[in-house]
């Protein structure tokens, strides 16, 4: 089944498109990686399937259906440095939100709404810091409340933009455990990503983006030397050791294709 | 009731009106659309009472509303239409409806009975001299009957608005993932500050109404911890800043309105400098800590 459709998807900022006839598709029960160089648009990109900027022309499907219709079942993360954590907000505050829905705005939190939001941070092992100001949490950790903010919702899909930017090797672990966990489960996650050295290490798939999309599909076939190339243009010996790890034979992801 | 208590309730009305709002706006960080509304509204109000030919508060008050939602628009529309920084675009949009204000007041204060003075500057202590008149029966102030009206709007926005302010206040692109309009929440807000600024501006003048509007929230985001809590201390420092100014200005006999924002400006040293010194505490306990 088809997760997420774009379909000749063209967005732009002041009549300059920065994603120009974006095509493509991606199966449910991934784990999914956007990649690309700064500006390619990967961040434009995952607003636009969010349907917060307006596009030009193209439409984006989940499921097969307008995000309307399944807006309950998606989960956006933002870019943490997108907000002010200075906010006066604790964490539970934060992944509370999580239970907010458009038309269910008013009245108490219910107790099965409280119980799944201490669920989920107890889930990116942050429970013990449900009480703390946002801003006394470490990059990290601030992350991990982003990331159990969007468990609260229960969604199918997730969309998250870059979350390993800035935090901690102990948070980066969990964090991709949890996700792993999550693909397991049949979610579909979609991360926007530009360390090209740990995407190797748990993509299904990748999504490879540079204003109009390279290529798209399972990561062995479609992260080649080729596409890298036209995706990242100079840095070729990066790139090139890149591509030979990938078809390398100890490398994991094939491994667990064969055990798959 | 002697007329002292009327001002000291006006202040607390408007202190409390103003800071509820001014809680959001420091949130969003656009404190000074405040100040910028209260300056733009002029045109609105000299229109109005050339155009009613009245100086019925009502009139004068549409018209200041309607110039409030013009001037947000205008931020807005600079801001993210014409790409113009946010601080500038408030800066170009007030300065310039304001400055249409006071040409049309000098153009036709020649012959009509209006002034910068009388529509800049309501003075804090006349309220009690402002009555409300129901036929023959005085019911009292009409600043606290306006200031009263205009805090169950509030309360109803805010109570009833509060998880939509909260998520477009701190994560725009989240809240418009699940599907809010963040555009017509920050015009709700918007017209709601309006609305307070022209009202209380007409009881107690320009400077208190924008001093009351960023001053306790701004002190109050300094030791919140939370949204909620940060709305309760607005509310206590604004009521002791209108009780404390109101016993200044007595003491000292001084303006009423500039005595309450000063207390309001105490307020906010004394919790800045509290603030600083718990946070190096804090900072040695950490470091002891580990
Ligand atoms: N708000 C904006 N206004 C104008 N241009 C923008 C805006 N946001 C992004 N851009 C431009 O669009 C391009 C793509 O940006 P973005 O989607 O953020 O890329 P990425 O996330 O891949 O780094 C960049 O060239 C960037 O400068
Ligand atoms: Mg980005």
């Amino acid at each position: 089944m088809t997760a997420i459709e774009v379909h000749n998807l063209t967005a732009s900022y002041d009549r300059h498109p920065v994603l120009w006839d974006v095509d493509f598709e991606i199966p449910t029960g991934k784990l999914v990686g956007i990649i690309g160089p700064n500006g390619s648009g990967k961040t434009t990109l995952l607003k636009s399937i969010m349907g917060i900027l307006p596009i030009d022309s193209g439409f984006v499907k989940l499921f097969d259906k307008p995000l309307d219709d399944v807006r309950n079942r998606v989960s956006y993360v933002p870019q943490r440095q997108s907000v002010d954590w200075d906010f006066p907000a604790t964490a539970m505050d934060v992944v509370q939100m999580g239970r907010y829905k458009k038309g269910k705005l008013f009245g108490r939190l219910s107790k099965l709404d409280r119980d799944i939001a201490r669920d989920a941070l107890k889930r990116v092992g942050m429970l013990e810091y449900k009480n703390r100001q946002i801003s006394e949490l470490s990059g990290g950790q601030q992350q991990r409340v982003f990331i159990a903010r969007s468990l609260a919702q229960q969604a199918e899909i997730y969309l998250m933009d870059e979350p390993f930017v800035g935090i901690d090797a102990a948070s980066e672990a969990a964090i991709v455990a949890l996700l792993k966990e999550m693909r397991d489960e049949g979610k579909t996650v979609v991360l926007v990503h530009h360390d090209l050295h740990t995407a190797l290490e748990f993509f299904d798939w990748v999504v490879m983006l540079n204003t109009r999309l390279v290529a798209s599909g399972p990561l062995v076939e479609t992260l080649t030397e080729a596409n890298l190339r036209q995706t990242y243009g100079g840095k070729l010996n990066l790139l090139t050791q890149i591509a030979h790890l990938v078809k390398s034979q100890e490398f994991p992801v094939r491994e667990k294709e064969m055990r798959d | 009731m002697s007329p002292d208590f009327w001002i000291v309730i006006t202040g607390i009305l408007v202190a409390v009106n103003c800071g509820l709002l001014g809680v959001f706006l420091v949130l969003r960080k656009s404190a000074m659309v405040g100040d910028a509304i209260s300056h733009a509204v002029l045109p609105g109000i000299v229109i109005a009472y050339l155009l009613t030919d009245s100086r019925s508060s009502i009139w004068m008050m549409l018209g200041a509303a309607v110039f409030g939602i013009i001037t947000t628009f205008f931020i807005e529309f600079l801001h993210r239409k014409a790409r113009v920084q946010s601080d500038a675009s408030i800066g170009v949009t007030f300065t310039w409806l304001f400055a249409i204000g006071v040409i049309l007041v000098s153009l036709f204060s020649g012959n009509v009975d209006i002034d910068q003075e009388c529509v800049l500057y309501g003075d804090i202590a006349y309220v009690p001299f402002d009555l409300f008149f129901l036929g023959e029966n005085s019911l009292g102030p009409a600043p606290v009957w306006m200031g009263s009206i205009n805090m169950l709007v509030i309360a109803l926005v805010v109570a009833l608005g509060y998880r939509g302010l909260f998520l477009t206040s701190f994560d725009t692109g989240y809240a418009s993932s699940i599907g809010l309009n963040t555009g017509a929440w920050n015009y709700l807000l918007m017209g709601a500050v309006s609305l307070t600024v022209v009202l209380s501006f007409n009881s107690v003048g320009a400077i208190l109404v924008v001093a009351f509007l960023v001053v306790p929230p701004a002190t109050a985001y300094l030791i919140s911890k939370r949204l909620e809590t940060m709305i309760a201390s607005t509310v206590v420092l604004g009521t002791l800043s209108a009780v404390g100014g109101y016993l200044l200005a007595d003491l000292w006999s001084a303006s009423i309105s500039a005595s309450m924002a000063v207390f309001s400006g105490i307020f906010f040293a004394l919790v800045f400098g509290y603030s600083l010194v718990g946070k190096k505490l804090r900072k040695r306990v950490h470091l002891s800590e580990s």
